[in-house]
């Protein structure tokens, strides 16, 4: 089946992807770092079990993986795919994931609380993607009873996801906005508003290809509407601020000539790094929503996931020394672009 | 009590692990347990964690020290010092202590929005009509009218449930 960032969405000049993650807790047991494997593998075939009992959950539906048995690189890779979070893949003890063919609903198992759900949704699509999650969370709410507080809301290991439980963010392209100096300005007024906005790749301060995740901060005292309709607000302002910033940019004989010599060496190139390419195609995306280049949106969100190091790896299915791989990379982009 | 390490000395220092609920005690006399790595933990019980500071309103009484949850037999200062609760009815053992950073990280005290099923019919029916009350506004901004007066009958019938119960 195709994975869910073949599908265009909506805004997706601007929004590459929209994810809502709920944090739920059995009542009874110890949260997962309080346990040791054996105890969390028995948490998590109780909540297997319970979750394959749904109607509507088929086995050939979802697939149960124990994250143990997967190589690093295709542990990795799952998180380069945003199946999956950084953390989930980097300590795979006692792990496991439940997760559906095209990979837009995803439960893991024993993360920093026992259940994580995951749904992921290409484009702005907010609401959509909070339904999914809500009836799956209701129904497995029915089959194993989750932790909850009249006062607190759903109860976290950690004191800061607590209330919902829910964290919604979408991923934004923003080049222009990036390149017009404005993210600190915007970085400390959405933190005013309850948002957080930070690199989707690379380190803190400085992301790579002007990728960002906005999401909500505070999950108690607001209700999971409310949330998600001030993140959509805010978001809908930022993608107008960045489209302005891009047909300011229009025409610019600079601005343009960036955008195709990122193309033209992403076409050309005999060696890629990691870090140079997520640079280029942050370009050649800005090309291909303005209709500068003849190139797909959705053709380089493919790209973008599928060429990060684990994923390329995990498909040679072999450990690929630096050299390998950025060759191997290079040539692939040149072949699908 | 005589040290299980070196079976000589006077055991002075006790450690309680706790491994999935179920709590071991060491006992360990002062040389032994230095020896072992035990010594450092308790001068300052070295906060070095971010949100485990923000948790760390530690009072010195001992009272409180000796408390711990009895479902998961974490005591606050294993909270503090990890940043995490040890398990759900951590939130219930500890909710004074808790309270003030709850209400420091989130700003506010008190969960709105979806209530799971082991909250009772009164919390689920509460938060129903706070999302019925919300997706009536958003209908009546929108100029929706008819779906907003399809909201207020639901919500009238709820609301006369809720009275007509009690």
């Amino acid at each position: 089946m195709d994975k869910w960032y073949l599908h265009g969405g909506s805004e997706d000049d601007v929004v590459l992807s929209t994810r809502i993650r709920l944090a739920r807790n059995l009542r009874e047991a110890p949260f997962p770092h309080r346990l040791d494997a054996g105890a969390r593998k028995a948490v998590n075939e109780r909540i297997r079990s319970a979750m394959f009992a749904l109607g509507g959950i088929r086995e050939g539906d979802y697939r149960y993986v124990e994250m143990e048995k997967l190589s690093p690189a295709q542990a990795i890779s799952l998180a380069e795919r945003h199946a999956v979070s950084p953390e989930f893949a980097s300590d795979r003890s006692g792990r496991a994931l439940i997760l559906n063919q095209d990979e837009t609903v995803s439960v893991m198992l024993c993360e920093e609380d026992h259940i994580r759900l995951q749904v992921l949704r290409p484009g702005l699509d907010l609401e959509s993607a909070y339904d999914t999650a809500d009836k799956l969370d209701t129904a497995l709410d029915g089959a194993l009873g989750f932790a909850f507080d009249e006062e607190l809301g759903y109860l976290t290991a950690c004191p800061t996801n607590i209330g919902t439980g829910m964290r919604a963010s979408v991923m934004l392209h923003l080049p222009a906005l990036t390149r017009g100096g404005q993210m600190g300005r915007l970085s400390a007024t959405v933190s005013k508003l309850g948002l957080t906005i930070r690199g989707a790749y690379g380190e803190g301060s400085s992301p790579l290809g002007d990728f960002y995740q906005l999401s909500n901060q505070v999950t108690l005292g607001i209700s999971e509407r409310a949330a998600i309709d001030n993140l959509k607000a805010i978001a809908v302002q930022v993608v107008s601020q960045e489209r302005t910033a891009r047909e300011s940019a229009r025409g610019d004989a600079e601005f343009e000539d960036w955008i195709w010599r990122a193309y033209g060496t992403l076409k050309n190139a005999r060696l890629l790094s990691g870090r140079e390419f997520t640079d280029l195609i942050s370009a050649v995306r800005l090309g291909a929503a303005m209709q500068l280049l003849p190139v797909v949106v959705t053709h380089v969100d493919d790209l973008l996931f599928s060429m990060q190091a684990a994923t390329l790896n995990a498909a040679q299915g072999r450990e690929l020394s630096a050299r390998e791989r950025d060759q191997l990379r290079a040539r692939q982009v040149r072949e699908r672009l | 009590m005589i040290c299980q390490y070196c079976g000589k000395r006077e055991a002075t220092t006790h450690i309680k692990k706790i491994v999935n609920g179920r709590a071991e005690q060491v006992d360990l006399c002062p040389a032994c347990a230095s020896r072992l790595g035990y010594g450092s933990i308790f001068p300052g019980l070295g906060l070095s964690d971010f949100l485990g500071s923000f948790l760390g309103e530690r009072g010195g009484d001992g009272r409180a020290q000796a408390l711990r949850c009895p479902q998961c037999g974490c005591s606050f200062e294993d909270i503090a010092e990890s940043g995490l609760a040890g398990c759900a009815q951590c939130y219930q053992t500890f909710r004074d202590r808790l309270a003030p950073s709850i209400a420091r990280i989130h700003g506010k005290a008190h969960h709105v929005g979806k209530a799971a099923q082991a909250a009772g019919a009164r919390v689920r029916a509460r938060s129903r009509l706070d999302a019925l009350r919300e997706e009536l506004n958003r209908a009546v901004t929108e100029q929706d009218f008819e779906h907003a007066a399809q909201l207020r009958d639901e919500i009238k019938a709820l609301e006369s449930e809720a009275n007509g119960n009690g």
